[in-house]
């Protein structure tokens, strides 16, 4: 018997007698004899708890994790403080054990936590409405392309160099699969050149992607990118670190149409890459191309205020192929965790971390310009991560940061051909004494 | 205990605060000197302002207006809503797993590929694949993956007009939407009055502009496609491959596999069949298993292992690249290993000979009460139509809305579409006996108040924390952010 199936053998000779067959074989009647497996899966036999325990805490001793390393790597995936709260309060199993809120009745727990993750993604962004979550920051990406394309029926999309180089990867392949052409905008000193985007732009193109801070923690101004874009009236769309909107002028301000990006670092752990969660926020003009669950308010019977999963009419369960995405899920239990940070973070919170990032990021950035052996790659205004070159290729200097328990940067020479350049990140959790300690490895390094 | 209405900005005050950091060991400098002042923001942003007691209240009351399997019997046809081992969460929340970086050196991460690795293995097993991808975020998107591989091995072979592919009209909706996501038309097929896949309507669709063939097995109403072989025959002759939807598979396991089917790709619900948590619908995971004509083309990178060290292979030309950040999603696979692990090749066999018995007897106490359009054995889950006896004007959705009175979660309502009135129930392996037998006790008292008191059904639910929303209300005029 396995503790995780009731039903005795007892049970079963009971059951079998009420559905009147004598055996469990007979149960499996309508599978054809030459497709029944003559022996059993080549698995090993089921264990115990505590086995399981030590098994995996075996395996999980062949990783060093950022619990003994000093991280200062970044690119798309953040180390940042995760309050105490949002682990008790996710763990609530009415939360994480629950199916997608199809009976609203008795899933107002879940219905209002959307609300409210949408409310505050709103808010963040300063756009209009926002859906429940995607995947995760690059499919929130390629799903807004393939929004911009249904929009305006053009069949172009025009990606910034500057956005992170697994987004314009799984960008790539979204758009070769639906026979979208993907034209790249190349960056200069570090930002989308707006020179080289213009040259670019014609009748066909659908959006202009564009991300700030930027894959190189850059932050763009995106004022002129707005103007080429709209004056062709092709849409815009960024991509954005929600933690930088607690300081940064919000993708609003500059009249961005959609704007997608990872809410990774908004409560939710590395997890070696996933569970992460997409967030996609745009105008009410294009609310209904929106992909994706969307929660809205109503009143129930009793005229009580209510939550519901709603603009269903573009959703696959009843458009079928026509539907704006064939996604049916979205990364709840990841929008819970980042609501329950924003909540607990609050309006004082985010922004102390957002100022701590940069300030952090800039005197680590002085420490280590400051002896001379490594530059600033760009002379350009950044948010928590920057890149410098120095004098041995980055891998080289990351091998010697780990051997004194320091994650160190990207090596930016694969993506931008940036010889010797290294993209380091620092957040709030770094100290000044780590930060110190970097610089010091670092310039014995080089 | 306490009706809680509130929304957080609602218990929101000026000043409160829940967070703490560290004083700062740097000296504070004006924001303006470190970034341009034109690329600031000159508003505030918009947060709450609660305490942290605040915090938790406000969740956990809201958590108390959900239900979860943790709550009660969770019969929902098609989603495989099994108990959620405790160790499973605890496994995935090992620091040594959980707070790795996705860029970290090979060498510091060994522990966590070795585990992908080996359920790269345990899952090619199960299916009788050759080789499965992890990467995949959810169902849907694994059958998206699946797709694109199946039209990049036309394309390797410059078979550019297939174009097409076919789906029953039982199909789950997400079918037809991954195939028009990846630029496939969509040929739908008709079932059989038995509910199966008609091989004649098959084989008119069938030509050589027909990519492939998408299917459910067990189906969409609980039924074993008998005639797979036949099919599988079919589709390839025809040129076509065959696209296995792992909906279903907590059906089948250690019983018969999708690859010796016919099947050449498959995607798995990790959070169905390998009993990870749906998370109120979401994350899932769902990966894709090919078989070895297809491996070439499977998302990178894959897991590889050389010697005793395991690496990332990126290194793969015919791969169709990438379709998510990263590696997919660890920590439900880690969900989902610690399953496997606790479960072995025998306990997963049992789970799915259970899951089978228990829905073949609801179906048995049932049908004296309700419609049950196909009576044949079905397998993990079945279908019913309605009332037996029709009463008044109940429909369907009063029935369901009605065992929320009873404490229940109802099942999958109007799906399949080819069923009228459809109810599907999937009672899944961990499930007692004496469970399915006050659900369906529920559901025979029901049929009797449909005759006796329709209205009760009608006005139903009465006593959940809201009742009977207006959708029409939410759709026509969307209210969808809180505004002050």
């Amino acid at each position: 018997m396995h503790r995780y199936i009731p039903n005795t053998n007892g049970d079963a000779a009971e059951m079998m007698d009420v559905i009147g067959v004598k055996s469990m074989d007979e149960l499996f009647r309508d599978i054809p004899d030459n497709l029944v497996l003559p022996e059993a899966l080549k698995l090993e036999p089921g264990i115990s708890e505590l086995e399981i325990e030590q098994k995996m805490k075996e395996l999980g001793g062949n990783n060093r994790s950022v619990d003994d390393l000093v991280c200062f790597l970044g690119a798309g995936a953040y180390d940042h403080y995760i309050p105490s709260v949002v682990k008790h309060l996710a763990m609530r199993s009415e939360f994480y054990t629950a199916y997608t809120p199809y009976q609203p009745e008795i899933s107002q727990g879940t219905l209002q936590v959307i609300f409210e993750y949408q409310t505050m993604i709103s808010n963040l962004t300063g756009m209009d409405v926002s859906n429940a979550s995607l995947y995760d920051g690059a499919t929130a990406c390629a799903e807004a392309a393939i929004m911009a394309v249904e929009n305006t029926r053009r069949d172009t999309i025009l990606v910034s160099e500057t956005v992170n180089p697994e987004t314009r990867l799984v960008l790539k392949n979204y758009m070769h699969f639906r026979d979208i052409n993907l034209v790249e905008v190349p960056m200069a000193d570090g930002v989308t050149d707006p020179e080289r985007l213009k040259a670019l732009m014609d009748g066909s193109t659908a959006a202009v992607i564009v991300q700030s801070p930027n894959f190189l923690g850059i932050i763009e101004d995106l004022t002129e990118i707005e103007k080429i874009a709209h004056g062709n009236k092709s849409l815009l769309i960024s991509s954005v670190d929600p933690i930088s909107l607690a300081i940064l002028k919000k993708p609003s301000e500059y009249g961005v149409d959609i704007v997608v990006g990872d809410a990774q670092a908004l409560g939710n752990r590395l997890n070696y890459g996933g569970p992460y969660i997409g967030f996609m926020a745009t105008t009410t003009k294009l609310m209904r191309k929106m992909p994706g669950r969307i929660v809205g308010q109503s009143l129930d019977v009793d005229g009580r205020r209510a939550f519901v999963l709603t603009l269903q009419a573009r959703e696959q369960h009843i458009r079928r192929y026509k539907a704006t995405s064939n996604i049916c899920s979205n990364q709840n239990l990841n929008a819970l965790m980042a609501s329950i940070y924003m909540v607990t973070m609050g309006k004082k919170g985010l922004r102390e971390v957002a100022l701590r990032c940069t300030e952090k990021a800039h005197y680590a950035a002085d420490k280590l310009t400051g002896a001379g052996k490594y530059k600033l790659a760009f002379n350009q205004p950044f948010f928590k991560e920057f890149a410098v070159i120095g004098q041995k290729d980055a891998d080289s200097v990351n091998k010697e940061l780990l051997q004194n328990n320091i994650l160190g940067g990207y090596n930016l020479n694969k993506e931008y051909g940036i010889e010797k350049g290294i993209l380091l990140c620092v957040t709030e959790k770094r100290t000044k004494q780590e930060i110190d300690q970097l610089a010091a490895l670092m310039e014995v390094i080089s | 205990m306490k009706k809680y209405n509130k929304l957080i900005f609602e218990i929101s005050k000026e000043g409160r605060t829940a967070f703490s950091l560290p004083k700062s060991d740097l000296e504070r400098r004006p924001l303006e000197n470190l970034i341009p002042a034109h690329l600031l923001s000159g508003e505030e942003v918009q947060l709450p302002q609660v305490s942290e007691v605040d915090v938790v209240r406000h969740y956990t009351l809201l958590s108390n207006k959900n239900y979860g399997v943790d709550t009660g019997f969770y019969p929902l046809g098609s989603c495989t809503m099994k108990y959620n081992p405790k160790i499973n969460e605890d496994m995935a929340a090992l620091g040594s797993f959980s707070n790795l970086h996705p860029y970290q050196p090979e060498d510091t991460v060994q522990g966590a590929l070795a585990m992908m690795h080996d359920l790269d293995g345990m899952l090619s097993e199960i299916s009788g694949m050759a080789r499965v991808s992890l990467q995949p975020a959810a169902g849907a998107h694994g059958e998206m993956t699946g797709l694109m591989i199946i039209k990049a091995y036309h394309e390797k072979n410059g078979d550019s007009k297939r174009t097409k592919i076919i789906v029953p009209d039982s199909a789950h909706g997400t079918n037809p939407a991954s195939a028009a996501v990846v630029g496939f038309d969509i040929i739908e097929v008709k079932s059989t009055a038995k509910g199966l896949v008609d091989l004649e309507s098959l084989k008119s669709a069938l030509s050589d502009e027909v990519a492939g063939l998408m299917l459910t097995n067990p189906n969409t109403l609980g039924l074993f496609e008998k005639d797979i072989k036949e099919i599988a025959d079919l589709v390839h002759e025809a040129g076509g491959l065959l696209y296995y939807d792992g909906a279903n598979m907590n059906a089948i396991m250690g019983i018969c596999r999708p690859g010796d089917m016919g099947f050449d790709v498959i995607h798995y619900n990790l959070h169905k069949t390998f009993s990870t948590p749906h998370g109120g619908g979401g994350p899932g995971s769902g990966p894709v298993g090919v078989k070895e004509h297809l491996v070439q083309f499977l998302p990178i990178p894959m897991i590889e292992k050389s010697g005793d060290r395991y690496f990332l292979d990126y290194e793969k030309p015919d791969s169709i690249g990438k379709i998510k950040s990263f590696y997919g999603h660890f920590g439900v696979m880690i969900r989902a290993y610690t399953y496997i692990l606790a479960m072995g090749a025998e306990g997963l066999k049992d789970a799915s000979q259970k899951a089978v018995l228990n829905a073949n007897y609801m179906m048995s106490r049932l049908k004296e009460y309700y419609k049950l359009p196909i009576d044949d054995v079905c397998k993990h889950e079945f279908v019913l139509a309605g009332l037996k006896e029709e009463a008044g004007d109940v429909i369907t959705l009063d029935i369901a809305k009605r065992l929320l009175d009873y404490g229940y979660h109802p099942p999958t309502v109007y799906f399949p579409l080819i069923v009228h009135e459809a109810m599907m129930i999937e009672p899944t392996e961990t499930e007692s006996r004496e469970t399915l037998d006050e659900f369906i006790d529920a559901l025979i008292k029901i049929a009797e108040e449909a005759k006796e008191n329709p209205e009760l059904l009608k006005e139903a639910p009465h006593n959940t924390p809201v009742r009977r929303i207006d959708e029409v209300l939410a759709a026509r005029s969307p209210v969808l952010k809180w505004k002050k």
